[in-house]
């Protein structure tokens, strides 16, 4: 083991001010999921925000859910779900080494968070075209067109956050492909991609939590 | 675990030179990982944040002098007092002691060569200087007249000033915040030598912990906040607008459940800080320990409970007032828990009265009296005709300014020779302690009075019954400004010409004690012992003997 780590070390695999690759791939893990809890409490306004104002207007959200395209929706769930396993089989095949694989895996979750954005792409200038970008371009009649203002309000900021995560992610998984391909991440040093999946993972379940939110409670 | 030599594979130690010594050039600092540099980077950057805080405080009080407003016209005057609010809170409380003392200190005291993820450490620092450049800009090229608390509508709706970039401004700085937390709590689990159990930590680290906690978990959500304010001021839209279904009250909500802990961000540093200096003084092992570290990470927690006291002339329902009420009661246990186990730790006490000292019993004082006009708060019936006064300005000013700004320059104080390696003028820096201890309370005593007597916060100009209180708290503010400034005079002059001090001037027991002053770039260069925290009842592992043995 001491060899091991002083050769880690002397690659500088290895920081300074850890003792062991074991202390910092731990330590580095740690850190993620902190970084994910703080994810949780800044998305956690908006739901709180959805909270308050589906409850001051639930007719109205329930119209404006009815606008969304729950096609879209429910594809870019599997998409999303797929790249949750696709990464999943992507952190644990390095421990095998197995470079071409991995690389493959890591191409093709990104290429799924890619296919996600151009499908939210389409659908949001389908919103357009119905006159629901808030902000932009909305014209809704009826008694409860505040509230499917509100709720389109709600619906742009969530998602917009969203996709800035997913397009975050793609690069990450995409620069983790190229450095597994390069052979600079192997079983001996994982940590960036381990990290890399927790992140994607997040991206995934906040999703799991804004589709039934914004697509299904109308129908 | 149980290596024998701490860093067991490293390459061949320098000769012991100090982290200040082992690159020079300005460049050198400006891409360094070294937290001890990184502190002193950050300690820069908020004196002159502080500077720039002061001057628009001094306006203020020049312009109260006169009934009519002296000095500035409305609309200055709400700009003065929103760019001293920012500034003042953002930029100089929330990083002061985290970004500068705990930086430099707490991987010292854990025995850490350096914090879990040093170039996040830098980051941080970036970020907090370009969010701190780019906001104090907007806020001198043309200002914002909302309040440090952006309340809306008049923040989304009405105010037609640069809202949006200084909430970009602050958004950027809350991400240096959150980043600066993260690697503390990370630092604090991953990265305590060996023997350094949870229950040997000093109360200082346990603070900066706590504190961590809170800038994790609460940042976040300012940052959402000020972003869905902005969106609202461009989309016209958002669910704080009352005219689209929205709520104002929403607004006060999120905000507040940010800014409430963002409070104990401010004074639970203090309070490690006093923890440290106090126990040293006094040659006594801290009275009740593990009470102490209890009641840091309880507050913390039930920090996160009592937001709404805040908003109790809000509109909240009866019931919820009561619980925030009930709730934010409950918080002043574990407050008076802290200055009780101070005092008991100065009882049969070896007290001397060096600097450091004077700075942290005035801040147990002065904490005490902005704590116990906070529980008058803290219940509905004071509040609501005391809400908006100078009542409350003179509380929060007691808790910030008495209590963080006193324990952050009594740890400058008490670390400034393991800082940087030279001792100060003791007697001019007992003179600067004491005059801050009356001209603080000269300057805000006056205003708990006026806002007893129903003086609104925030306006320019009052009724002519209100001069002379306001004339004597505009003097004492003229008295603790001086009190500011002779420090920076005997401290820059203590960097040249102070005499150098030993590894341990004070006889003081921790790990950052054990190490050179000023440390060299790995923080030790041979391995420290670790002792249970404040051992002043043992021998130190220098070979000093326990002072505290005959009491």
């Amino acid at each position: 083991m001491n060899s091991s780590t002083a050769d880690l070390r002397a690659r500088g695999l290895i920081a300074e001010q850890f003792d062991d690759a074991g202390q910092q791939h731990a330590t580095a893990q740690f850190g993620m999921w902190v970084f994910l809890a703080t994810e949780v409490l800044f998305f956690g306004v908006l739901f709180a925000g959805y909270a308050v104002c589906r409850v001051r207007d639930p007719q109205g959200f329930l119209l404006g859910s009815q606008h969304t395209e729950i096609l879209f929706g429910a594809i870019e769930a599997g998409i999303l779900l797929l790249s949750s396993a696709t990464v999943t089989f992507a952190v644990n095949l390095i421990k095998f080494d197995e470079r071409r694989a991995v690389a493959v895996l890591l191409a093709i979750t990104a290429m799924l968070g890619v296919a996600f954005l151009v499908l939210h792409g389409v659908e949001y200038s389908h919103e357009h075209d119905e006159h629901l970008m808030v902000g932009v371009d909305f014209s809704q009649h009826g008694p409860h067109a505040r509230g499917i203002e509100l709720f389109f309000f709600l619906y742009y900021a969530m998602t917009l956050y969203h996709s800035l995560h997913v397009l975050v992610g793609v690069c990450v998984l995409a620069t983790m492909g190229v450095l597994v391909w390069r052979r600079k991440i192997r079983s001996e040093y994982t940590t960036p991609l381990v990290l890399a999946g927790l992140y994607w993972h997040l991206v995934d379940i906040v999703w799991i939590f804004l589709f039934p939110l914004m697509y299904l409670i109308g129908r | 675990m149980n290596a024998t030599v701490i860093t067991p594979d490293l390459p061949e130690l320098e000769p012991p030179r100090s982290f200040y010594a082992y690159k020079s050039g300005l460049g050198s600092w400006l891409v360094t990982t070294d937290h001890k540099r990184i502190a002193i980077l950050y300690a820069v950057t908020i004196t002159i944040f502080f500077i720039m805080g002061g001057v628009a405080a001094a306006m203020m009080r020049i312009n109260l002098v006169e009934p009519n407003g002296a000095l500035l016209s409305a609309e200055t005057y709400n700009k003065t007092f929103t760019f001293h609010g920012v500034v003042m809170v953002w930029f100089f409380l929330i990083p002061s002691i985290p970004a500068t003392l705990g930086n430099f200190l707490m991987p010292i005291m854990l025995g850490a060569r350096d914090v879990a993820f040093p170039r996040l450490n830098l980051m941080s620092w970036y970020l907090f200087v370009i969010g701190g450049c780019f906001t104090i800009a907007c806020l001198l090229l043309g200002g914002v007249d909302t309040g440090w608390t952006f309340y809306t509508p008049f923040s989304t709706m009405f105010s037609n000033t640069n809202v949006i970039l200084v909430a970009v401004g602050v958004f950027v700085t809350g991400f240096s915040t959150i980043l600066t937390g993260l690697n503390f709590i990370v630092t604090t689990h991953k990265l305590r030598m060996p023997g350094m159990t949870w229950f040997k930590l000093p109360l200082f680290v346990w603070a900066m912990y706590a504190v961590s906690l809170v800038m994790v978990l609460a940042t976040p959500v300012l940052a959402m906040t000020l972003s869905l304010i902005g969106l609202e001021r461009i989309a016209h839209v958002g669910i704080f607008d009352p005219a689209l279904g929205g709520d104002p009250l929403l607004f006060q909500h999120m905000f507040w459940f940010y800014s409430h802990p963002a409070v104990y961000i401010m004074i639970l540093p203090a309070m490690g800080v006093a923890s440290e200096i106090i126990p040293c003084f006094a040659r006594r092992k801290i009275f009740g320990y593990q009470f102490m570290v209890y009641a840091l990470v309880g507050i913390s927690v039930i920090g996160f409970l009592v937001w709404g006291h805040h908003m109790f002339v809000a509109g909240m329902s009866p019931t919820a007032t009561l619980v925030f009420s009930i709730l934010s009661f409950a918080i002043a246990v574990p407050s008076a828990i802290k200055v009780f186990n101070w005092t008991a730790t100065l009882r049969r006490g070896r007290i001397t009265f060096e600097a450091p000292m004077l700075y942290a019993l005035g801040f147990v004082g002065l904490f005490m009296i902005g704590g116990m006009s906070g529980l008058m708060l803290a219940a509905p019936a004071l509040d609501i005709p005391l809400h908006a006064t100078y009542f409350v300005i003179a509380h929060f000013h007691y808790v910030m300014v008495g209590g963080t700004v006193m324990a952050y320059l009594g740890g400058i104080h008490y670390w400034w020779p393991k800082i940087t390696g030279r001792m100060y003028s003791e007697a001019w820096a007992r003179f600067a302690a004491i005059l801050m201890f009356f001209g603080f309370n000269f300057t805000f005593f006056p205003q708990y009075v006026l806002g007893y007597l129903g003086m609104p916060r925030r306006y320019h100009a009052y009724p002519p019954q209100f001069q002379l209180l306001n004339v004597l708290s505009s003097a004492g503010a003229s008295i603790l400004a001086l009190a500011y400034l002779i420090p920076v005079v005997y401290l820059g002059w203590s960097l040249f010409r102070g005499a150098r001090a030993g590894n341990n001037p004070w006889g003081a027991r921790g790990l950052e004690w054990q190490t050179t002053s000023p440390p060299p770039k790995g923080n030790f260069l041979e391995r420290p012992v670790v002792q249970a925290a404040y051992a002043y009842d043992e021998p130190s592992p220098d070979g000093r003997p326990a002072p505290g043995a005959t009491a």
